[in-house]
């Protein structure tokens, strides 16, 4: 693994925090839901990390361990893509289709 | 993959690899912006799970990852679990989805950080920082993982949604999060005390489960939006374990937003976070209360037919949804109802408070699922000057949301709390089961109001029985 000083990685995540506050904050109520599990889906991110630690070659333990995280992180990867997909699909502006 | 590539490229690799990161998370944060803006938002989605497609190839030409059998498996088998869920879940039970979605995100990464703990045969040969961000990662996570099964599981009804309690619950709880947090001082020190490391996990699955149980059902909307708020700093913390900076911003834009919405969940309630997580709201508890005036309490009742009359030749009405909309799954005849008005030359506006349901924009998202378009959603805000000028305001499934000792009542657990001024306008008529009190566990003074009929029964027959009548009128 690249080492990486912490403070860098600190740095990093601060600055990330105050992006995300500042993209989320003017966001309608309607869109609320969508958001959440949007954003939900986006911290499947982690299957990254999954696939790094179970694709090492290490012990049984380490396998069993990254394969369930696979598990997990796909299921929230894309079913919350998926299902955001789905509600925004349905949201309408008066006149939209039909 | 790596062994199968020439060596001029394998050396270029790590920094390539970091590069497609950048472009990834270039795409999430587009695609977070996109998703603030209803005409956008679909392909600010898009653009996220394109992010995410890149985010993983990438990670498969990583030079430690070597065996791909068990990756394959787990991708696919995830995969298809998830698009299942996505698929088949009615709209009504979205807030469940999202909780159990929350749990396993958070379960990944504490399992990523576990995982990568679990590689070190002598976990004394990790640095500090590594056994730190492990410990924090796995609390997190854990907690989450937990903590989302029991909000599923009080969303579904299998864990009753009231506040569940008994005195010392919260020092119990407080008191667990610092003896973890001391637990993985110690484990940084002594990495190698495989019972240290037991207890750490432990004590985070338990505390997920016993800070989300004493919280009650109208807390919902704050309780999800802080575990999709932990579930992505519980990624960032799986990405510090790692060194992985995809996982810091990714996860670290996922915990600000889910704080943001948080934020705007208790303004709403005019509760603080403390008072949401600790202060066991909602149940029997508080109904004590009084309702102010006890004496006269009659309630004027309306049939189908009386209020079709109404309706159909009042000038603007406003519909006010609530969770007992979802519960009934009423939102395609109130639909129905409304398009009839409107037919007639009605106003018809929907008003939406922020808490209205069970995790934040819940009834937008019912109702667009009935192809009500969302400009004809109104915010509390927008709303509530119209109130005066409303004829008649239906009130379906909403009780606390719309309860007027908010403002009059300084003793109630509810005072303070912003509602829908709905006893402005000129008639309002509520929709419900019965008298009962809602899930504040207190008396609403509006039902008795003279300018209020109820309309008892189940909102969807209702709904129809008023949709039927609305054709003879």
């Amino acid at each position: 693994m690249t080492e990486i000083p912490l403070i860098l990685l600190l740095f990093i995540f601060v600055l990330a925090c105050f992006i995300g506050f500042e993209l989320i904050s003017k966001v309608p109520p309607t869109l609320h839901t969508p958001l959440m599990s949007g954003a939900n889906a986006i911290s499947g991110i982690t299957i990254v990390g999954a696939l790094i630690v179970s694709g090492a070659d290490s012990s049984l333990m380490t396998q069993i361990l990254g394969i369930i995280a696979i598990i997990f992180a796909t299921i929230n990867v894309v079913g919350g893509f998926m299902v955001t997909d789905r509600m925004l699909e349905m949201f309408k502006k008066k006149g939209d289709d039909k | 993959m790596s062994p199968f590539l020439p060596d001029y490229i394998v050396s270029f690799l790590p920094d390539a690899i970091q590069l497609i990161y950048l472009v990834a998370t270039a795409f999430f944060i587009r695609g977070l912006k996109l998703l603030g803006s209803p005409a956008t938002a679909r392909k600010g989605n898009q653009l996220a799970a394109i992010g995410m497609l890149i985010g993983i190839i990438v990670t498969l030409f990583d030079q430690q990852i070597i065996s791909f059998e068990w990756i394959i498996a787990g991708v696919l088998v995830g995969s298809l679990i998830g698009a299942v869920l996505a698929k088949k879940v009615a709209m009504t039970a979205m807030p469940e989805l999202v909780a159990v979605f929350n749990g396993f995100g958070g379960g990944a990464s504490a399992l990523v950080a576990w995982g990568e703990l679990s590689k070190f045969s002598d976990p004394s040969l990790m640095d500090t920082t590594s056994l730190v961000t492990t410990g924090l990662s796995i609390f997190i996570g854990a907690l989450t993982l937990t903590g989302s099964f029991v909000a599923f599981g009080k969303l579904k009804g299998f864990i009753s949604g009231n506040a569940i309690t008994f005195p010392g619950l919260n020092v119990i709880n407080i008191g667990s999060m610092i003896g973890v947090v001391a637990l993985i001082g110690v484990f940084t020190f002594d990495p190698t005390n495989q019972t240290i490391f037991w207890i750490i996990l432990g004590l985070s699955l338990l505390i997920g489960i016993t800070s989300v149980i004493p919280i009650g059902g109208a807390d919902m909307p704050v309780v999800i939006s802080l575990l999709n708020s932990y579930s992505g700093l519980a990624a960032a913390l799986a990405g510090f374990v790692l060194g992985n900076n995809l996982l810091i911003v990714s996860g670290a834009l996922v915990g600000a937003a889910g704080l943001i919405l948080t934020q705007i969940m208790c303004k709403a309630m005019n509760r603080s976070l403390f008072n949401v997580i600790f202060g066991s709201f909602g149940g029997d508890s508080s109904s004590s209360v009084s309702s102010g005036t006890d004496g006269d309490k009659t309630v004027r009742e309306t049939s189908a037919t009386d209020l079709a009359i109404q309706v159909a030749y009042a000038s603007k009405v406003v519909i006010v949804p609530g969770y007992g909309l979802a519960v009934a799954q009423a939102q395609h005849m109130i639909k129905e109802v409304a398009t009839k008005l409107e037919e007639r030359g009605v106003q018809v506006k929907y008003g939406i408070h922020p808490v209205a349901g069970r995790m934040p924009g819940h009834m937008n998202v019912l109702l667009a699922e009935a192809d009500v378009p969302y400009d004809q959603l109104y915010d509390m805000d927008q709303i509530n000057p119209e109130f005066a000028t409303t004829d008649v305001v239906l009130v379906i499934g909403a009780n606390d949301v719309v309860n007027p000792m908010a403002k009059t009542s300084p003793e109630s657990p509810i005072y303070g709390m912003p509602i829908l001024n709905v006893d402005e306008a000129k008639r309002t008529v509520v929709f419900k089961r019965s008298l009962s009190f809602g899930y504040a566990g207190i008396d609403n003074p509006l039902f008795y109001t003279e300018k209020n009929q109820m309309f008892f029964g189940d909102a969807k027959k209702s709904l129809q029985a008023l949709s039927e009548a609305l054709k003879d009128v």
